[in-house]
């Protein structure tokens, strides 16, 4: 995790459409400017972005269950829990289910767990929309290809 | 078992914040109603697992948005209805 650049997911681990699930590891970072502030003395990775993981392990479900055609966009979370703090250096595994492939729109369970135990689950929404350029288009696909998504999700099958 | 209208007008009461009592056969869901786009998406969630659906909100809109059908085609409660019921059946067929 590159937390200051909101790259969350290390590395996908399991990604099937067709079960509508995916994971990821997700290993915090040891040091980052973000433990400056949150919290001095007590460093914790911030909940908006145990949130930002979550909505990040289901955009990918989304995108490679649309083979990229679409870009989902974050809109709303509902029953976001932080249930432990997680710290610098813990691993986390992050895990998405796809509840809901509306249209023009998507909807996902997601959760972190780290040592066997929940540390966040939300169910989480997203606006699906053509892609506003063609940079973020790229732009996705590099990083889908960094961290490990599949080059037969990245075209219509 | 409820009615389509009846199952809707619950829905929108339910997630919009709207006075059930406000909410009849010929209101339309944007300009009598007021619902804007992001609870739209939660009464669209709503039906679509309530009935088993997907309801082609991409193709409505782009409908109404080209001018091609006037937005009460879609968004009025009847109207509405009556589209779910169609989608309903044409799974069911």
């Amino acid at each position: 995790m590159r937390l200051e650049y909101f790259q969350m997911i290390d590395r996908i681990t399991l990604l099937d459409p067709d079960a509508r699930l995916a994971r990821a590891d997700c290993q915090v970072p040891d040091e980052s400017p973000v433990f400056e502030g949150h919290f001095p003395g007590h460093p914790l990775l911030p909940g908006v972005l145990m949130i930002e993981t979550m909505a990040q392990i289901g955009g990918w479900l989304v995108l490679a269950t649309l083979r990229f055609t679409a870009m989902p966009f974050l809109v709303q979370v509902k029953e976001a829990k932080m249930r432990t703090f997680v710290v610098p250096g813990q691993k986390l595994e992050a895990e998405a289910r796809l509840v809901h492939d509306g249209s023009g729109y998507a909807v996902v369970e997601a959760s972190i767990v780290s040592q066997g135990k929940k540390a966040a689950e939300a169910e989480i929404r997203y606006r699906v929309v053509p892609f506003p350029n063609e940079t973020l288009r790229t732009t996705m696909l590099e990083t889908a290809r960094r961290i490990g998504v599949p080059e037969e999700f990245f075209h219509a099958a | 078992m409820a009615s389509t209208f009846e199952t809707v007008a619950g829905i929108i009461a339910d997630t919009s914040d709207i006075g059930r009592d406000t909410i009849t056969p010929d209101s339309h869901a944007i300009n009598d109603l007021g619902i804007d786009s992001l609870d739209f998406l939660d009464v669209a969630f709503a039906i679509d697992k309530a009935f088993g659906i997907k309801m082609p909100l991409e193709q409505w809109t782009a409908e109404v948005n080209d001018g091609k059908v006037s937005s009460d085609e879609y968004f009025v409660i009847k109207n509405l209805c009556a589209n779910i019921d169609k989608l309903v059946a044409a799974k069911a067929a």
